[in-house]
């Protein structure tokens, strides 16, 4: 079964090479453009991964985030955070919501598509607990 | 009997027993077994009030006046029935402060004030001469008088004889040696001198049994007693006036009234008086029985001088003989030898210790409130370095004493043939009244300052010195009548002694009257007018409070127990209850019942020191307890020092408080300035880290693309050219944005390039429709224009106004439903100018948003569905083009219906405006 990867991006040329990229890597791609639309396909497609951009209109990737820690049934979902700020908080802040990794932009395709495939392959079983994450669902 | 040395003989001998009587007292006083430390001692030498004016003058002033003599012993007799608590209170303070005399008293009263001690000085010693010389007169008439024996001759006229042979030149000389064998042999911490008050207890009875015993002679002897006295005077017509109950004197009423205030101040303002009962007390509790011992003993000396009056007045034919003598005459006359010696023994006795007792007490005074201070000024003195200081002050209190008698002696040449004896002394009355007002105000009121008594004293001692003392000169004739009958320069209304008009008095009364008005208005006003220091506060509240300090009343400092001193003097720092706290615990744990049969030992002492020591420190605890310890009661003074520096320290500590205070709220102001400064600094972050976001986001699908172009050589071709074309655009994009970004960075720091020439903006909005006419055409939006001909030039940038136009029109284009869009583009003139204004029929802007797109980055995408490609840059920066060119940048719009966006430019002044004017670049 293939595994499935939510693109959380409002800018179209990045989500059509994500798509892209994913789609290569063998993976099941939907996108969102904004957060409400996000949170919608989180319950209908139920992603084992997120690629997740911060800056989202309409929720807050941070927002998106936490919401997805707070899920149990998405225990098994990772998230991947794209950030262009590329400032020490913006990550801090990314790892404290709940992310499993940060990516920034602009990032390397193959470092990506590597992380992306690392994620998935221990998908669907229990995340190991992290220091990174600071503080309980 | 009665020759020359005889008479001289018999006095040296007095003076021999008094200095026998002294002796014997300053003895017993070494070995703890004071004589004087009595009451009767002590209501005994009050009586030095009554002087050889009492012994001789009362009875001169009875022969004109009748009972006009007694004011002078009312007053006194008033003083100590119904006043003795102010001399009680007085008392007190002296004791706790250890003052020495009247001068330093209300100099310390006044914040220790050297100025007010020296004024004081200068007052008492002008003031007292006229009194010195009395005693003089009085001596030396009575000595001549009775050197006539039998015959009675009067004395010759002041002034008539040659110095060297003047007796009262001689009398002064003893008199001067007197006192200071008297007062200056040695040096008293306490400025007692228990020999003098014994032999003035002693005289005083010498002089009452004298008197006494010429009274009885004249009233039972020479006639048939009282009443056969008064009958014979009944009898004489010329005498009947005497007989009056207001006597003769002039002025009547008022001269009573005044004369017996006057006498009031008397008892307790002379310095001699001031010494006797208020600095040689030796007990507060021998008031008591002073208040009607002295006023008895006044009854006795008074008794017997209208009969003696009488007698005299009967005897001798009128004016023949002076009424100031007849005390001595009438026994000479008689032919009595015994008694008219004894008389002048009695009168002798009298004078010497008046002028024994007020010359110690001005000297003292001279010594330590006028001399001193003016030595320790004089740097070329080299006070500080000398070894011994005690023979020094007795030399300066022996000179001060010599120059007082012979000042007292100069008085008595040049005025003292003016008056009677009984004016003279009255004029002294009125110098010590001047001390009233400072010393009782300074008693009861605690708003008394020192300028108010330096002002007072100043006022009254001037006002006294004018009506009083220059009339005495004037009169004979060393000044000049003129003075006295019409007035400096002839101002008659300031004629000294009818001053402002103030006539029908006697000079006393009018002199008493002016000044004390003079006085106590210049004290009052003096002392509303500006504040007290801390140091005058500090004494006006220990000498008006002096009844609520701690400490047992009526118990002498000497010889009190180590113990109760040692706890009044810590519970005047830690608070008596805390004191008492304290010493009761310790006493507890030394086994021993109450703080009172503590023994002031090494360990108590020291118990007692630590507790000090925690508030006034180590040293100073030491330097106190150790003075108590040994019995030498600290003065109050020293521990008022040193509060007083304490409170000063605290006012000071007050101000820097104060200015700290000042320093934080300018702390604050500069640390909002500061946070305000770090609000712009973030802004300014933000900025940056936004712009670094917008750029990294076209170059994050350049990159990417790239790499999958690079990656995925065998890509569907249609596809390549997608991604491809993507790559393009999001350069171009990025392209745009660094432009824009410069751009803006450009203008808003002002390093932007403007190159402003007049333009007309016809020209320029039909050249931006011209190149966008592509866009339009392309979305399917039509443009109408209305382009008005006759609007103003303006002054401005080409390529920057182009700019503005070309970006308002492509957001119209953008804003605009494709297919059914419409834009209008119009040009007018405006008041002062030219308006632009670009309309579209888009979906408008909703009102949250119209504020927030002339933002940077800020754009209405939200509720697009296409992201726009703009930067949101745009607006941002048409705003500071059209600011920088004095012009406004505005919206108008309403969601569905469209947006109109504005701006104003203003006209370029003084050009004709010409469409086709164009000034070059």
């Amino acid at each position: 079964m293939a595994k499935r990867v939510l693109i959380a991006e409002d800018e179209p040329s990045i989500v059509t090479s994500l798509e892209f990229l994913m789609r290569k890597a063998g993976f099941e791609t939907r996108a969102a453009a904004d957060g409400e639309e996000a949170l919608l396909l989180l319950g209908t497609f139920r992603p084992h991964l997120v690629l997740l951009d911060i800056m989202l209109p309409r929720r807050s990737g941070l927002d998106l985030c936490r919401l997805i820690r707070a899920d149990p049934a998405l225990s098994g979902t990772r998230v991947l955070m794209l950030t262009a700020k590329g400032g020490q908080r913006e990550v801090e802040r990314g790892l404290a919501a709940g992310a499993d990794d940060y990516i920034t932009k602009p990032f390397s395709t193959h470092d990506l598509v590597e992380r992306a495939s690392d994620m998935l392959a221990d998908a669907g079983l229990r995340r190991p607990p992290s220091a990174a994450r600071g503080g309980g669902r | 009997m009665l020759q020359g040395w005889v008479i001289v003989t018999v006095s040296f001998a007095y003076i021999g027993l008094l200095f026998a009587v002294a002796w014997f007292a300053d003895k017993r006083a070494a070995v703890g077994r004071s004589v004087i430390s009595n009451a009767w001692v002590y209501s005994l030498s009050l009586a030095v009030y009554a002087t050889a004016w009492t012994f001789y003058g009362s009875v001169g002033r009875a022969a004109t006046d009748g009972v006009g003599f007694l004011p002078i012993y009312l007053g006194p007799t008033l003083t100590m029935l119904l006043g003795w608590f102010v001399l009680r209170k007085m008392i007190r303070i002296v004791r706790l402060n250890r003052t020495t005399s009247l001068a330093d008293f209300v100099a310390s009263r006044y914040g220790k004030s050297a100025l007010i001690g020296g004024l004081v000085t200068i007052i008492a010693v002008i003031g007292i001469l006229p009194y010195i010389s009395l005693q003089l007169k009085a001596v030396s008439s009575s000595f001549q008088i009775l050197l006539g024996y039998p015959e009675i001759v009067m004395p010759p006229k002041v002034g008539s004889m040659v110095v060297m042979q003047d007796t009262a030149f001689y009398v002064a000389l003893f008199m001067a040696l007197f006192a200071i064998a008297f007062g200056t042999r040695q040096l008293d911490a306490a400025e007692r001198h228990e020999g003098m008050v014994a032999a003035i207890a002693f005289e005083s009875i010498v002089k009452l049994i004298a008197f006494l015993a010429v009274g009885v002679y004249v009233a039972f002897f020479m006639y048939d007693g009282l009443g056969d006295l008064f009958a014979r005077v009944a009898n004489r017509p010329d005498l009947e006036i005497l007989m009056a109950p207001l006597g003769g004197a002039a002025g009547g009423y008022a001269s009573w009234v005044w004369l017996t205030v006057l006498s009031m101040f008397a008892i307790i303002f002379l310095p001699r008086q001031f010494q006797v009962a208020v600095i040689e007390n030796t007990d507060e509790r021998h008031l008591k029985r002073a208040a009607w011992v002295f006023p008895l003993y006044m009854l006795a000396m008074n008794i017997f001088v209208l009969p003696i009056a009488f007698g005299g007045l009967l005897h001798f034919p009128q004016g023949e003989v002076d009424a100031d003598t007849f005390v001595l005459t009438l026994p000479m006359v008689q032919k009595s030898e015994g008694l008219a010696l004894l008389v002048f023994i009695g009168g002798l006795s009298a004078a010497t210790g008046m002028v024994i007792v007020e010359t110690i007490a001005l000297s003292t005074m001279i010594c330590n409130d006028l001399v001193m201070p003016l030595l320790l000024r004089a740097r070329a003195f080299r006070l500080a370095e000398q070894r011994d200081l005690s023979s020094l002050l007795l030399d300066i209190r022996r000179a001060a004493i010599i120059a007082l008698l012979m000042g007292g002696y100069f008085y008595y040449l040049l005025a003292g043939e003016a008056y009677a004896l009984v004016s003279i002394g009255l004029i002294s009355f009125a110098a010590a009244a001047q001390f009233a007002p400072a010393v009782i105000g300074g008693l009861y009121w605690k708003g008394g300052t020192r300028l108010g008594a330096l002002a007072g004293l100043t006022a009254g001692f001037s006002v006294w010195f004018y009506t009083l003392l220059l009339p005495a000169f004037a009169r004979s004739d060393w000044l000049g009548v003129e003075l006295v009958n019409s007035g400096p320069w002839g101002i008659e209304i300031l004629r000294p002694t009818q001053l402002f008009g103030l006539a029908g008095l006697d000079p006393i009364t009018h002199a008493m009257i002016w000044s004390m008005v003079a006085n106590v208005a210049a004290y009052v006003i003096g002392s509303v007018l500006r504040r007290q220091s801390a140091a005058e506060h500090v004494q006006a509240t220990m000498f008006v409070d002096v009844f609520q300090q701690t400490g047992e009343p009526g118990s002498p400092w000497r010889g009190a127990t180590s113990a109760s001193a040692l706890q009044t003097l810590v519970g005047r720092f830690l608070g008596p209850a805390r004191a008492a706290e304290l010493f009761t615990a310790y006493a507890r744990q030394r086994g021993v019942m109450g703080v009172d049969e503590l023994e002031g030992d090494r360990d108590f002492v020291r118990f007692a020191e630590l507790q000090l020591a925690g508030t006034i420190g180590a040293a100073c605890a030491r330097t106190m307890v150790a003075t108590v310890a040994q019995e030498e009661p600290l003065g109050i003074e020293e521990v008022m020092t040193i509060i007083d520096e304490a409170s000063q320290v605290i006012a000071y500590s007050h101000r820097l408080e104060e200015k700290q205070q000042e320093l934080e709220s300018a702390t604050r102001e500069l640390q909002a300035v500061n946070e305000r400064l770090k609000e712009l600094d973030r802004l300014k972050d933000d900025f940056i880290s936004t712009v670094t976001h917008e750029l990294r986001t076209p170059l994050t699908s350049i990159r990417a693309f790239s790499e999958i172009l690079h990656d995925n050589p065998d890509l569907d071709g249609a596809e390549r050219q997608r991604f491809l074309g993507l790559v393009i655009k999001e350069s171009e994009r990025l392209t745009r944005l660094i432009n824009q970004v410069l751009d803006l960075a450009k203008i808003e720091s002002g390093l932007a390039e403007w190159r402003t020439e007049e333009l007309d903006m016809r020209e320029i909005v039909l050249e931006a429709l011209d190149a966008t006419s592509a866009i339009f055409k392309s979305r399917g939006v039509r443009v109408e224009t209305m382009l008005s001909h006759t609007a103003p030039t303006v002054m401005a940038d080409r390529d920057r106004l182009m700019q503005v136009l070309l970006n308002l029109l492509s957001n119209a284009a953008k804003f605009c439903t494709p297919g059914s869009g419409r834009v209008d583009v119009r040009l007018a003139a405006r008041e002062g100018g030219v308006r632009i204004e670009v309309a579209d029929n888009g979906v408008g802007i909703s009102p949250e948003y119209q504020a927030l797109i002339f933002e940077k980055f800020r754009q209405v995408g939200d509720t697009m569905t296409d992201k726009p490609s703009g930067t949101g840059l745009g607006l941002a920066i048409c705003l500071r083009i059209v600011g920088h060119f004095g012009g406004r940048l505005w919206v108008e719009s309403e969601p569905g219906r469209g947006s109109v966006f504005s701006f104003d430019l203003p006209a370029s002044a003084g050009i004709p405006h010409d469409s086709r004017l164009l000034a070059s670049a």
